[in-house]
């Protein structure tokens, strides 16, 4: 479904991803390990097109995506859930929603708030709350629903986990599953290496810019070196 | 004092402050929602006054029947002012706005000078002159006009921003640009059109002041700083707020100037200004956020 070729970007002259190679699969939940600062976020402002990569081609369903371009990729189906969540904060849950599906899948637009709030019914109660006075989980659940409205062909999470409590962490990852079995194909780009790879079937680890390993989550669960480095045994 | 010249200098001011609070609106859009400072608010008002004054005085279009022709214009106007002069000579840098605009109101209005020299002009309807009688008021047909105009026109942006998609993003955008990229708002289109919206909304004020005012080339001057005044006072952003914070305005500055005398009025409006701002530092409908 996604195919990137030596993808290279970055800051000022601060190169960040030194060629990204990268393929994911109709399907599947595939998994972007790495701690913090080796690049996965600029990946994702990469193939998104919130930034413009400097080298490299992005394909989506076999055709190439112009960069820099974060309207291009949204038209095709592929939609962020970034980190730290950027909800829309002086707005009501209802308008962020509405907001999500102002481009793509706008003319289903009431048929999916319907859907994304039966996945989070506590966004129900709070519909004309401002989004920005919601707990940390509850805006984390608004921006899944954000992008869910946008009718993503492939989601991609940005630390969906992050700042959750470890219950609620349990349950983000509970419903990465769920929607995956909806037929949605997912990007999980994550720092918990151990968790993210238990529910993905592809996984690829980052390190100073670069894919150092890669492969079948199951297989990386057992590899030596990934469990030495991230999962400390 | 008696309540014979008090009411009637009440309700004055309060057809004057709906004619503040219709210049304030758009600024409520620029200033108050996207943080823009526009300083050539003023200069374009002039702008849209002229339009107003030349299609008369030329095509014998009245003002009101402007209303079709002057907002669109001046629409047009903001949404190329700010994406081909403001954003790039800006840089993208909030400081630099301030100085780009100020520097676009001072160009307007020497323009203005030298073409149009700084004579006032008016236009003389049938009607300009004509008064209703109120509670022992005369109020011009005009000024009532423009009353019910600011009402609408308050209305009208308050249910646009609130129902539509574009209203929706210039919210979003004001305090979520990434989060706007991401939903794939188009940033410098809804920028620009918010722009044009409330350059637009200086024409429909232009139109409904024409046939109670005058025109010259510094007549904006005296509307910039009490339309900040107004969007400050009434919240940033808020229209009702701007609807109220002008009526306030227009009647502070009326019975201050019965009272302190005509030349004093304009320093009641200050004082209220501090005083609403020392209790209410969000102003009267702003949010804290």
């Amino acid at each position: 479904m996604l195919e990137v070729r030596g993808l290279r970007a970055g800051y000022g002259h601060v190169e960040v991803l030194r060629g990204i190679d990268l393929t994911i699969d109709e399907g599947g939940i595939a998994a972007l390990l790495g701690s913090n600062g080796v690049g996965k976020t600029t990946f994702n402002a990469a193939i998104s097109g919130l930034i413009k990569p400097w080298a490299g081609t992005v394909l989506f369903e076999g055709s190439r995506l112009p960069g820099g371009n974060s309207q291009a990729a949204i038209d095709v189906g592929l939609v962020q859930v970034p980190e730290g969540r950027h909800i829309f904060p002086n707005l009501t849950v209802r308008d962020n929603l509405l907001l999500g599906g102002c481009r793509r899948g706008k003319t289903n637009r009431s048929v999916n708030i319907e859907k994304v709030l039966e996945t989070f019914p506590r966004l129900r109660e709070r519909l004309t709350q401002k989004a920005g006075t919601m707990s940390g989980g509850e805006q984390q659940m608004l921006a899944i629903g954000r992008g869910l409205m946008t009718e993503p062909k492939l989601l991609i999470l940005d630390e969906p986990s992050l700042g959750l409590s470890p219950l609620l962490v349990e349950e983000m990852f509970e419903l990465i599953v769920a929607l995956n079995k909806q037929g949605l194909t997912i990007l999980l780009v994550e720092q918990n290496v151990h968790l993210s790879l238990e529910i993905a079937t592809q996984g690829y680890v980052m390190e100073n810019g670069a894919i150092t390993l890669s492969g079948l989550s199951e297989t990386l669960l057992d590899n030596p070196e990934l469990q030495k480095s991230y999962l400390g045994v | 004092m008696n309540s014979a010249i008090l009411l009637p200098s009440i309700l004055n001011g309060t057809t004057t402050g709906a004619l503040y609070a219709l210049v304030a609106l758009g600024l409520t859009l620029i200033y108050g929602v996207l943080h823009i400072i526009n300083f050539a608010h003023g200069a374009l008002l002039m702008v849209a006054l002229y339009g107003v004054y030349f299609l008369y005085k030329l095509f014998g279009i009245d003002p009101y029947v402007s209303l079709l022709i002057v907002p669109p214009l001046m629409f047009c106007i903001g949404y190329v002012l700010q994406r081909l002069v403001i954003t790039r000579a800006s840089h993208g840098r909030d400081e630099n706005i301030l100085l780009v605009t100020l520097g676009l109101s001072i160009v307007i209005e020497n323009l203005a000078l030298f073409f149009f020299k700084s004579d006032t002009q008016v236009v003389d309807t049938p009607y300009g002159f004509e008064v209703v009688e109120i509670f022992g008021a005369f109020l011009p047909y005009p000024k009532i006009i423009a009353f019910v105009g600011a009402l609408v026109t308050a209305g009208a942006l308050w249910l646009f921003m609130e129902r539509t998609d574009l209203g929706r993003s210039i919210r979003a955008l004001a305090k979520e640009r990434k989060g706007a990229q991401l939903v794939g708002i188009n940033v410098p289109h809804v920028f620009a059109m918010s722009f044009g919206i409330g350059v637009g909304v200086l024409g429909i004020a232009a139109c409904l002041l024409m046939p109670s005012y005058y025109v010259s080339p510094q007549v904006g001057q005296g509307f910039v700083l009490i339309a900040f005044t107004v969007v400050v006072l009434g919240g940033m952003g808020s229209f009702g707020g701007a609807l109220i914070g002008g009526l306030i305005i227009g009647v502070v500055e009326a019975v201050g100037g019965l009272v302190l005398g005509e030349s004093l009025g304009q320093i009641g409006i200050f004082a209220v200004f501090i005083l609403i701002l020392l209790f209410r530092p969000q102003g009267l409908l702003g949010h804290k956020v």
